[in-house]
């Protein structure tokens, strides 16, 4: 088949690779008919991520037909699916919690080892990720076989097209999980960095929610437009002093919660940007954290901070100290995607979530290079590729 | 380090487990023990821990290596016994035994490592229903070793805690070299792994893998 793979910093390339089998009984065989590229890949892409090997299959947003099954699949040859980016066993400790993305059982034994002396424990499997999640071949190809396929993917009555739900496997659930992190009450104000996709759908989700206010920063002109579309108020950092302009614009209170949508790689000008950035070209921290301390800064006393965005590493320079004396909660994660699957798929069949506005870019697979490519420089009109395969 | 602080029930489990290990192992072992024991109420400050032995900064085990890993499986206690009591299910999931067969009341598990096969020769010292099985190499195994798991229900309707210990003299010269690529130079991470792969065998009915085809 042919397959998105790694070769290294800003090199992938379209490959012929071995067909996936059926190894395990609960797997199944998926043929893709739609994935994306998500920002998370983008990391990959730029090298911050641990773990990668050349010739990994990257992608975990994806959905397709179903071709194979293994003894105990509960799929059917045909069924169309949306797929979970977490890889989740249904029947350990923290899946029965809804921890999906904390299974104990999802990430390989051996591969295990790798994560547990970074972070003190092993995550979940995850498709198209780093070693350190498994090393599971991604999405970004024509099939993919899918572990736990009774657990993990959803689904899709005919007649849905593939864009209306293709979100489903990251984007729009990292979203409503941000959004539900922020745990809104009424005459809330919700502050949101980043108007990626994650943050975009993190808008849309926490007015959803019942959010007085979002407030959301980027320094793109039209991902702050799509944000102002959606029914955010904006700030262009580029123009702005963010903290001051949240403060007049929330009567000096400052955001009741704030959502880093923006991860590892956040752009910034302030000095604590310039020399994460410095530490990170030289490869002696992994994460560049200013718009993360921004938001700490931001958010008022006894605030809620919520962080989707993705970090890999160690973080200096960070607000403890805020953090402490203004008695702040924390919630962050990987998205646990199969909790929020059915319910959003209702939400989206119902009319109340539309996720086609974020789709700037359509591809065939065999582009994909050039979908990273832009997706990476050319941010602000390219706001999501899709490829197909 | 970690020290455990559920009290009395988990103490008293620790002390059996180690004093039975060390009946089984002989004087090497139980001359370790004691002599730690001694030291650590003797030393001008701390207080004897209630952690595993194996988590010792120090060794209190004499020439033995020792190995343990505890792990919670979200199944009943009785059924994890069960499976882990017939020895031929263990080529399962551990990843180095090949097989193992009976010779009487002897257990033969067999090694595959390269340059030829290791054959462990042990028999079963105690049995408790549903509670611990330990064994101890006899005259003529390859490696003299002993082992032991226990399965202690988990708080909180968890499951159970499985904890894994095995000891063994360190062979020298081909055996040595043989058996340290098997533990892959550091046994906890061969411990580790195995008692993942129960785990995994055990809640989900199959072992994990990210391959995407069969044997290659
Ligand atoms: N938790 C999860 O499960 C999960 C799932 C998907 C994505 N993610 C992560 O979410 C993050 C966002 O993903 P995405 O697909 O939207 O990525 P993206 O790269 O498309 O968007 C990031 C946006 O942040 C903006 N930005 C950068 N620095 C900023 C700053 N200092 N202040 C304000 N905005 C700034 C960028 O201009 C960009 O528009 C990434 O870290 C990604 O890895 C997490
Ligand atoms: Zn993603
Ligand atoms: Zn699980």
């Amino acid at each position: 088949m042919r397959a998105l793979t790694y070769h290294g910093k800003h090199d992938v390339r379209v490959d012929t690779v071995p067909d996936p089998e059926i190894i395990n009984p609960r797997d199944a065989v998926i043929e893709i008919t739609s994935t994306a590229i998500c920002g998370s890949d983008l990391h990959l892409y730029d090298g911050v991520i641990p773990g990668l090997l050349q010739g990994d299959i990257l992608g975990h947003e994806f959905m397709g037909r179903v071709v194979e099954t293994g003894r105990d699949s509960t799929l059917q040859k045909g069924q169309r699916v949306v797929v979970p980016f977490t890889i989740s066993c249904g029947k350990c400790f923290h899946c029965m919690k809804q921890q999906y993305s904390a299974c104990d059982n999802s990430n390989p034994a051996e591969k295990q080892d790798l994560t547990e002396p970074l972070y003190g424990h092993a995550m979940s499997g995850l498709f198209g990720y780093s070693h350190l999640t498994g090393g599971y071949p991604g999405g970004q190809a024509q099939y993919v076989r899918v572990p736990y396929s009774d657990v993990g993917p959803i689904v899709i009555p005919d007649g849905l097209e593939d864009e209306t739900v293709l979100f489903l496997s990251d984007i729009l659930p990292t979203g409503w999980m941000a959004a539900e992190n922020c745990d809104i009450e009424e005459g809330d104000t919700v502050a949101v960095w980043g108007c990626g996709p994650v943050g975009l759908f993190a808008i849309q989700s926490a007015l959803i929610m019942g959010a007085h206010k979002v407030i959301a920063i980027d320094h793109y002109p039209h991902r702050l437009e799509l944000a102002r579309g959606l029914g955010a108020e904006v700030i262009d950092y580029r123009h702005t002093h963010v903290l001051e302009a949240l403060m007049e614009m929330t009567g000096g209170i400052g955001p009741d919660a704030v959502i880093d949508a923006v991860g590892m790689e956040s752009h910034g000008l302030a000095p604590d940007a310039i020399s994460d950035k410095v530490k990170q070209v030289v490869g002696m921290g992994a994460d560049r954290g200013h718009a993360l301390r921004e938001a700490i800064m931001a958010v008022r006393k006894g605030g809620r901070i919520s962080m989707p965005g993705v970090y890999g590493g160690f973080i200096d320079k960070f607000p403890l100290g805020a953090f402490m004396e203004k008695g702040l909660q924390w919630r962050t994660g990987q998205t646990h995607v199969q909790k929020y699957s059915h319910d959003l798929l209702r939400r989206i069949e119902e009319g109340q979530i539309d996720t086609t506005f974020l789709i700037s870019h359509r591809l065939s697979l065999e582009d994909a290079p050039t979908g990273y490519a832009n997706f990476k420089d050319n941010q602000d009109e390219w706001t999501k590729v899709v490829l197909k395969p | 380090m970690s020290y455990r602080d559920d009290g009395y029930s988990s103490r008293r489990g620790r002390q059996a487990l180690e004093a039975a290990l060390a009946i089984a192992a002989g004087a090497a072992i139980v001359g370790g023990i004691h002599a730690m024991a001694r030291q650590t109420q003797t030393a001008p400050r701390g207080i004897p821990g209630d952690a595993p032995g194996y988590t010792s900064r120090k060794s209190m085990y004499g020439d033995y290596a020792v190995t343990g890993r505890t792990i919670t499986i979200n199944r009943p206690r009785s059924e994890l016994y069960a499976y882990w009591r017939d020895f031929s299910n263990l080529p399962k999931f551990m990843e180095s035994v090949e097989k193992v067969e009976w010779e009487g009341d002897v257990s033969v598990w067999t090694i595959q490592a390269p340059g030829g096969d290791v054959r462990i020769r042990a028999h079963i010292t105690t049995e408790k229903q549903d509670e611990e099985i330990a064994w101890r190499s006899v005259q003529g195994s390859d490696i003299d070793t002993e082992g032991k798991v226990t399965f202690r229900d988990a708080p909180g309707g968890r499951g159970t805690e499985v904890e894994a210990i095995v000891a063994y003299i360190p062979p020298v010269g081909r055996l040595g070299a043989l058996v340290a690529k098997l533990f892959q130079k550091e046994p906890r991470v061969q411990g580790r792994r195995e008692l993942k792969r129960f785990k995994m065998l055990m809640e989900t009915g199959e072992v994990t893998t990210s391959h995407n085809r069969q044997a290659a």
